[in-house]
């Protein structure tokens, strides 16, 4: 068994980020994720593994400068909330379009605009949709306890680099701030400059042995080799959707009811479909970990299996619901329910919602 | 006396100069006068000098030079308009034993970038930076650059720069020598071969301070001429610009050493 501690889950993804063997972040300070990188500083680990910290000038700043280290071959990584990520999303358009495999931490916070520093899960279209310019998607993880803000760090890496795709953590405020035991896993060692530039023919680091030498870059001026690109790049995502699709069941096998959360929603959640199993109705929960790829085909079975309708649950005004409903392509009843704006919905508002919108209405 | 062919001109042992094998065989993309690709060649020559092919990494950024990449012979990444300084510190950080260079115009480097020139400059990132200084956004097709200089006209300021409502021209480079984490700062040209033997011994001394590990950042401008965008033939723009870039934009070195001159 790994080291057990009590931490809040942004020290935890600190924390992972060293044992993951991870090279360099780079990140600005921002609420409420700013203990990422306070602890990292703190920790100093430059001494223990030679990983390099810097506080950069802006988030502008900070994206592109995981752009230029993530391209060299390292493992590199930032985090912010959602209006440092707006500001990122230029540069997180080129290192998509260039296939950097960087890792992203979102500790999602109210908006629009400025908002407010509490947890929501309304970036879920700029995360799964887009976001920057371009036909181009993110593998997007969702922890929904300390233990995953952990243990998604290494799965990021590792998907990051099998696809040479950026990776996000889509988190929250809560899941951010609050403290959980969590099981810390044992150190990976970071790979020696050599094992980089041999396993990442790649990567810019100056030109190989045999004077081959590497670029970098999202541009092509002929319109065609651009559609030759982007054709090889929705290959790869389809790839991803077919292999990579990750969610939790839970009480789903009877299920005539399904409630879609994935996050803390998926937490509050649990709770609620006890309280309706209580009153009698078969309800389940579908958790999505992996927000992109959707578990789209396990919904779509679901309705072949018998399930009348579904309740998308999440911290926004409605954006998940929009791929249940694709998912489902009208063969049953979908709803959305969700507080926002910094609200967190209760159990019980929950389990009301779910008998007001899917049962009475 | 027998009559000198070709042949014998290019035989191997009267070599006195030949390209650098760091630039590619491409064809440039500059318009003919422009100094971009002698100062392509510059950089290229001092890191093949420097022995130093196989351990570079360049950045380029957006503007005239966008492409670079293509035409210089080492590892190149292409940056987002004006964050190659972010870009060139985020890889020196993690390679600290590459030479690391950016290669920006002035919009990049002196409007939308000036966030990641004056940090990046600020940390002292042991890398180079080597600024390109027309006076007019060439890429785009001739708009007011921060260094435009007032009065000049452009697609932008059709009757000439107002300084009343766009401010002075941007002199950065001497704003960034006020900064301890610049090491060395200087300003050359490349429009006539004096001027281009002194551009190298610059660039030259900029890439040998990253090198040797100097505390700091070099910086080293050049200020070229946009034939086209200035709509001058280029003997006429190199002219425009020694009358009128220069008494403005003071050529040599600002700061030497880490000390000011």
């Amino acid at each position: 068994m790994g080291e057990l501690r009590l931490m809040k889950g942004n020290e935890a993804l600190a924390e992972a980020a060293i044992r993951a063997g991870v090279d360099g972040y780079f990140g600005y300070p921002i609420t409420p994720q700013s203990e990422v990188i306070e602890y990292l500083m703190a920790e100093k680990p430059y001494e223990r593994t030679g990983m390099v910290v810097l506080q950069a000038e802006s988030e502008v700043a900070s994206i592109n400068m995981l752009y230029g280290a993530g391209a060299t071959g390292k493992k590199v990584m930032t985090s912010s909330s959602s209006p440092g990520i707006s500001l990122m999303q230029e540069g997180i358009s080129y290192i998509a379009g260039a296939e950097i495999p960087v890792v992203l931490v979102n500790v999602v916070r109210g908006g629009p605009g400025l908002g407010d520093i509490q947890p929501a899960q309304s970036d879920y279209f700029q995360t799964t949709k887009g976001g920057g310019h371009g036909d181009y998607r993110l593998i997007a993880l969702a922890p929904s306890s300390v233990q995953e803000m952990s243990d998604f760090v290494p799965l990021a890496f590792e998907l990051a680099f099998k696809y040479r795709n950026p990776a996000m953590i889509v988190s929250d405020g809560a899941i951010g701030q609050m403290m959980e035991k969590v099981e810390l896993f044992d150190p990976i060692p970071r790979l020696t400059d050599e094992e980089i530039r041999e396993k990442y023919r790649w990567a810019t680091n100056g030109k190989l042995e045999d004077g081959t030498r590497r670029v970098i870059t999202s541009l092509d001026l002929d319109p065609h080799r651009l559609e030759e690109h982007n054709l090889k790049l929705q290959a790869k995502y389809k790839e991803i959707e077919e292999k990579e699709v990750r969610y939790e069941t839970i009480l789903c096998d009877d299920a005539e009811y399904v409630i879609v959360a994935y996050g803390l929603s998926a937490r509050i959640s649990q709770k609620s479909i006890m309280l309706l199993r209580e009153k009698g109705y078969k309800v389940g929960l579908l958790r999505p970990i992996t927000i992109w790829p959707f578990p789209k085909k396990k919904i779509s079975e679901m309705v072949d299996e018998g399930v009348k309708g579904f309740l998308s649950v999440e911290m926004s005004a409605g954006q998940m619901v929009e791929d249940v409903k694709l998912a489902v392509n009208g063969r049953v009843k979908v709803e959305h329910f969700g507080r926002f704006g910094g609200v967190i919905h209760s159990p019980e508002e929950v389990a009301a919602a779910f008998e007001q919108k899917i049962i009475g209405g | 006396m027998a009559e000198i062919t070709i042949q014998d001109i290019i035989k191997p042992e009267n070599l006195v100069y030949k390209k650098t094998r760091l630039m590619t065989d491409k064809t440039l993309s500059y318009c003919p006068g422009c100094g971009h690709g002698t100062t392509h060649r510059l950089i290229m020559e001092v890191i093949e000098e420097l022995g130093k092919e196989h351990d570079t990494i360049g950045v380029a950024p957006v503007g005239c030079s966008v492409l670079a990449y293509e035409f210089m012979n080492v590892d190149m990444q292409e940056a987002a308009h004006g964050r190659a300084p972010a870009v060139a510190t985020g890889i020196k950080r993690l390679w600290p034993d590459k030479v690391v260079f950016t290669y920006q115009g002035d919009g990049d480097l002196a409007a939308i970038g000036t966030g990641e020139t004056i940090h990046t400059c600020n940390r002292g990132e042991n890398i180079v930076i080597i600024f390109i200084n027309n006076g007019i956004y060439g890429m785009t097709g001739g708009q007011m650059a921060p260094t435009t200089l007032p009065g000049m006209r452009t697609s932008t300021s059709p009757y000439g720069r107002d300084v009343e409502m766009m401010g002075n021209p941007l002199k950065i480079t001497e704003l960034v020598a006020q900064l301890p984490g610049t090491y060395y700062v200087t300003r050359q040209a490349v429009h006539t071969p004096s001027a281009v033997r002194k551009a190298k011994r610059a660039i030259r001394k900029a890439f040998e301070n990253q090198l040797n590990k100097k505390p700091g950042l070099s910086f080293v401008e050049v200020v070229s001429n946009c034939n086209s965008g200035w709509k001058m033939t280029p003997v006429d723009a190199n002219n425009w610009m020694e009358e009128n870039m220069f008494p403005y934009y003071n050529l040599g070195d600002i700061k030497v050493d880490g000390k000011l001159v």
